[in-house]
């Protein structure tokens, strides 16, 4: 109980020599604020891209396209196939006449269409795997392509996993971005540590002399270390939300040109928890060095 | 209780503070440590206390060897002793009562316990209406009694001062000497560092002389 008190003691003296000095604080924080916005800023942004990505190619599928001299026998027994296939989850049959006749009203070529003597459109069947995964899919549309009459299959995942591809080299140089800007933050606290301790080396000098030990030394700069550090989160989690909300204003009307409800979320609870508590932990560990360096320094040798 | 044998201590550079020096204190003596300045008397404390270790030899506090000791162990073992500085080593930017307040607060005492301590201290050493003040506004034998309070707030079982009565006049001094005679009739082990002869002749305790760091006979 008296060693929780005694925590609490630490805590208030930390807040209450946070406001004796609002200037540097303040500086302090908008520095942890800035620089931890900013892989926090591009992590928002790739979670949105991703959630609409998945959207996108939420039911991955593979077209399997007929030879042009295919019959409607060919295409039963091919059906007759699918059905059997353990893989398959649904499959839809596209006749050749159907898919000229949407490429007609979706791409505006209706005039140009009209002018083909023959319809150069295969019969095509589009098929849904029954389990998720690119590997099961891809498995599926190079054993149907070597079925008679198939002329060739193809992944409409494609481009999803390109997408994919480049969201996760974002994810790599966002985590990048972040543990370059980690290190300096530790740099940073590490500083403004070493500031404080030469203001009251008087206290740690006497303190060890009459028995203090070195986490009882350590304790107060700890807790302002962390104190900043969760200050700095919180400014870092306010300018995200600010971008999130400018970024959404000039999407809307894009997104609505589009007629698409493409906008960006902002941090999850998740995501927010993450950042405050690696904010307040690299406070505390610029702090933790910078204490320990001193008390190293004075150790009696 | 404290048995210091065969101490010698160097200081990089090779000055030779301290050579071959051996002694015992029992429980309850009080005794003083004389030489004039430089003779080694603050280093002999400055050793016991495990403020600095002996380059050889060894230091015994009630049977533990000091130089052998863990780092983590020192601080525990500090708080036996109540060490009176000869700057003093007050904090001026805390008052009188947290300046005592400190060793209770670093032993991890309740906040109440703390401060009926205090009180206590800053009584017998008759400060006890200063307790808001800075230590900057207190006169010197008045810091001498603060840093006396400080040193006995934690009931110490050994009172070691460097040059107590260093720069008080007569009288200051005697007051002093007679808090520290009181306090070793209560049974605290006292050690008392100072380069002033008159007042050992008058309270007739053991007395060691340093000589160039060296025990003289």
């Amino acid at each position: 109980m008296n060693w929780l008190l005694s925590h609490f003691d630490t805590l208030r003296d930390s807040v209450v020599r946070l406001a004796g000095q609002p200037l540097a604080a303040l500086l302090n924080i908008s520095v942890f604020g800035v620089a931890l916005c900013l892989p926090a800023g591009f992590y928002v942004g790739l979670e949105s891209l991703e959630g609409f990505s998945r959207q996108l190619s939420s039911e991955p599928q593979v077209s399997l396209f007929l030879a042009l001299d295919a019959s409607r026998d060919d295409a039963l027994e091919i059906e007759r196939r699918l059905q059997r296939h353990p893989a398959v989850g649904r499959f839809e049959f596209v006749p050749r006449e159907r898919a000229l006749e949407r490429l007609k009203r979706s791409a505006g070529l209706g005039d140009l269409i009209v002018e083909l003597k023959d319809n150069p459109l295969p019969d095509a069947f589009v098929i849904t795997a029954r389990e998720r995964g690119a590997a099961a899919l891809e498995q599926l549309g190079s054993e149907a392509s070597t079925w008679p009459k198939v002329e060739r299959a193809q992944m409409d995942s494609d481009w999803a996993r390109k997408l994919d591809a480049i969201l996760g080299l974002g994810r790599l140089l966002v985590g990048l971005l972040g543990a370059l800007l980690s290190l300096a933050l530790v740099a940073i606290m590490f500083n403004t540590i070493r500031l404080q301790i030469l203001t009251r080396s008087d206290e740690i000098e006497v303190s060890k002399l009459i028995g203090a030990t070195n986490p009882f030394i350590r304790r107060p700069f700890l807790y302002f270390g962390a104190l900043q550090g969760l200050a700095g989160g919180v400014a870092a989690w306010l300018l995200v939300a600010a971008g999130v909300q400018i970024v959404n204003w000039g999407l809307a009307e894009v997104a609505a040109l589009y007629g698409s409800g493409l906008r960006i979320a902002g941090m999850s609870w998740p995501d927010t928890a993450v950042l405050l508590g690696s904010a307040g932990a690299l406070g505390w560990l610029g702090a933790w060095l910078s204490v320990s360096r001193h008390l190293w320094q004075i150790e009696p040798r | 209780m404290i048995g210091v044998s065969h101490v010698t201590k160097r200081y990089p550079g090779g000055f030779q503070a301290l050579h071959d020096v051996s002694f015992r204190v029992e429980a309850g003596e009080m005794l003083f440590v004389t030489g004039h300045s430089g003779a080694g008397k603050s280093t002999l404390l400055k050793l016991i206390a495990a403020i600095e270790r002996p380059s050889a030899g060894s230091v015994l506090i009630n049977g533990q060897n000091i130089a052998s000791m863990k780092a983590g162990a020192i601080p525990f073992l500090r708080r036996n002793f109540g060490l009176i500085f000869q700057d003093h080593k007050l904090l001026f930017d805390r008052s009188v009562f947290d300046n005592v307040a400190l060793p209770l607060a670093i032993s991890g005492f309740a906040r109440r316990e703390i401060a009926r301590r205090v009180r206590a201290a800053l009584d017998k050493v008759g400060l006890l209406g200063r307790e808001k003040a800075r230590p900057v506004t207190l006169s010197g034998g008045e810091q001498q009694r603060l840093c006396i309070a400080r040193a006995i707030v934690n009931r110490p079982a050994i009172l070691m001062a460097d040059e107590p009565t260093g720069n008080l006049d007569h009288a200051y001094a005697e007051e002093i000497i007679g808090m520290f005679k009181a306090f070793n009739q209560v049974g605290v082990t006292v050690l008392i560092a100072t380069h002033d002869l008159s007042m050992i002749d008058r309270i007739g305790a053991r007395r060691l002389h340093l000589d160039h760091g060296s025990l003289a006979a």
